[in-house]
């Protein structure tokens, strides 16, 4: 009941662009994937979504996802993409009951109350989703996600949560707010694969850190383990100094010292 | 809006009482087509002498069954067919402006309508005798067959269809169906260019039951499969990834909506010509009034395209009686100035 890459090589015409991956991840723990611009993330977790055409094998929870019908795989996964447009004027609660068109739990309806409710957007139901700003829409999209898989885990087994870049055009209470379900979704026993951007909030949401580089898995394991000097330099091609404060007074701002707001 | 805000399905829900307002209003305006023509028949009398056992007249059976009424049913036929097409079609592309128009099915049927009428000379002598008054009819219909499978064919690789190599390629279909039509236009004679230039304007005059009959399985078989695509539109509707992460078997989707669109369409241009801004007008009106969910969508396309070119048939008729004016031209200037209001008022909210 884990989600297994073995020998994944994924092609976009001539350009290799992963090359031989091996990466294991497990439920109850959010797997973060990072690395630079280009490094094949966020092509890693499309192929585990089942978007690309790939050589290699992937199974989650045992099922093959290069041979899984659509429905079998709504039911075990949701997908947030890194960018949704949306062509009809739908409300936002619209949108999030779109979510709820396949899958095991294609019959609760009320679900989609609650979840718009789960992202904070609980007044936004009859919202037009093109109205919203685009943290609210990324929220909806989230939405939408937890609505389809809404129990983490079932007797058939856990349930996955696909995360490409969930807080790219966040505010940072937003991305906390955002991490939060993530990992709250984890510790219910899901399993949560999330693209990430931020170093800062990967180091402090992540149970398990996957650092590529080149289309290959540079480090894997607890970010307390691989987020170092040594291999965050070599991934990101510049020299990178983990919890080193800057000598200037220049103020910097962490993540790791929010608390939210008594109101929220 | 402020109901809404109170019941959240409400858009739906009203959508779903929007069916039996439609198919009310559809009958009312059908029953009233059937009245109004150029000659003095009125509808009333000859209902009652039905109802009474009476016998009709020669004259009234002539004009209500064989005249009035084969027009009525194809512009039912046709105006569903119309508006379902341009509905399926902009959730096929996600484009609240796409039009079959633009994939070069209506071009392709335009080009084979062209071809019978300049070529029909030309012809075997088996095929103008099998074909008779319908060579024309038919030909456009395989003209848009031809062009929607060329198209799928072009942008399908490895079972995926791109939305946009698509869209390219249509225009690409479009303009070759245009220039190859213009050069058949240059070699047509007087007699030749009056014929395509009432076709081009679209038409419900020359209704028949042979035309109900040639299109009516075809449209009625399209318009049957538009009614189950509307959870796959709506999934569309979020990009093809998406549909797919949510369950649909996006392939299948996109290949019954293109078969659909063929179909009505192409059938839809055989029997009555290029009949333009229903396809894009109705669903956007319907958008509007009771939102974007292809479940109800679809369904009211039917009515109410139904009913608007019932109703444009009926002006075309009695506005310069007892002459008739094509219906193109009715539903042109009905149909683009809303085609525009539209546009003006829906700019933020048509993603484009």
């Amino acid at each position: 009941m884990t989600l297994v890459v073995r020998n994944l090589t994924v092609r976009y015409g001539p350009k290799t662009v992963i090359k031989n991956l091996d990466a294991d991840a497990v439920p109850g723990a959010l797997t973060a994937i990072v690395g630079p611009n280009g490094s094949g993330k966020s092509t890693l977790i499309k192929a585990i979504c089942g978007d690309l055409p790939y050589t290699g094998q992937i199974t989650l929870n045992g099922t093959d996802v290069a041979t899984a019908q659509p429905w079998e795989l709504a039911g075990l996964r949701g997908v947030l993409p890194q960018a949704s447009s949306l062509a009809f004027p739908f409300h936002a609660i619209e949108v999030v009951r779109i979510g709820l068109t396949s899958g095991l739990d294609a019959e609760h309806h009320h679900r989609a109350e609650a979840a718009l409710a789960r992202v904070g957007l609980a007044g936004y139901a009859n919202r037009y989703y093109q109205e919203l700003s685009g943290g609210e829409q990324q929220r909806v999209q989230l939405a939408r996600v937890l609505a389809q898989v809404w129990s983490p885990g079932t007797a058939d087994g856990p349930r996955w949560l696909m995360l490409d870049e969930p807080v790219s055009s966040l505010d940072i209470a937003h991305q906390l707010q955002v991490m939060t379900i993530a990992r709250n979704f984890a510790r219910a026993g899901g399993g949560v694969i999330a693209v990430m951007h931020d170093l800062n909030l990967t180091a402090l949401f992540a149970d398990h850190v996957l650092v590529m580089a080149n289309g290959q898995l540079l480090a894997s394991g607890h970010p307390a383990d691989v987020m170092t000097d040594d291999v965050l330099s070599r991934a990101y091609g510049c020299t990178l100094r983990v919890n080193t404060p800057p000598t200037d007074t220049i103020p910097y701002i962490l993540p790791h010292c929010a608390a939210p707001h008594a109101a929220e | 809006m402020a109901l809404a805000d109170h019941l959240p399905q409400s858009r739906v829900a009203r959508a779903r009482i929007l069916h039996g307002w439609l198919a009310l209003a559809l009958i009312v305006v059908s029953l009233f087509s059937l009245t109004v023509g150029a000659t003095e028949v009125s509808f009333g009398p000859a209902l009652w002498k039905l109802a009474t056992g009476e016998a009709l007249t020669r004259m009234e059976a002539i004009v209500l069954w064989d005249i009035r009424m084969p027009r009525l049913i194809l512009g039912l036929l046709v105006g569903s067919a119309l508006a379902v097409g341009g509905a399926v079609m902009q959730g096929l592309f996600r484009n609240p402006l796409a039009d079959p128009g633009l994939v070069g099915v209506s071009a392709g049927a335009g080009l084979g309508a062209i071809t019978a009428i300049v070529l029909a000379g030309l012809a075997p002598l088996w095929l103008s005798r099998i074909a008779g008054d319908q060579l024309v009819p038919i030909a456009a219909f395989f003209g848009g067959w031809a062009s929607t499978i060329l198209l799928y064919r072009v942008s399908t690789r490895r079972g995926r269809t791109s939305v946009a190599t698509m869209l390219l390629a249509g225009i690409a279909l479009g303009a070759l169906a245009g220039a190859l039509s213009g050069i058949l236009v240059y070699m047509s004679d007087d007699r030749q260019l009056r014929d395509l230039t009432f076709w081009g304007l679209g038409s419900l005059g020359g209704a028949s039951w042979a035309k109900v009959v040639a299109a009516g399985p075809i449209i009625a078989l399209a318009l049957i499969a538009a009614c189950t695509l509307g959870r796959g539109l709506n999934g569309l509707a979020l990009g093809e990834a998406t549909a797919a992460h949510i369950g649909l078997n996006v392939q299948r989707v996109k290949g019954l909506a293109i078969l659909t669109v063929a179909a009505a369409t192409g059938a839809a241009v055989a029997v009555s010509g290029a009949i333009g801004f229903i396809g894009i007008v109705v669903p956007h009106l319907l958008r509007l009034g009771t939102g974007p969910d292809h479940r109800p969508l679809l369904i009211n396309a039917a009515l109410l395209g139904a009913l608007l070119l019932v109703l444009a048939d009926v002006i075309a008729r009695v506005i310069i009686a007892p002459a008739e004016l094509p219906i193109g031209i009715v539903t042109a200037v009905l149909g683009a100035p809303v085609f525009l209001w539209i546009l003006l008022r829906q700019r933020g909210m048509v993603d484009l």
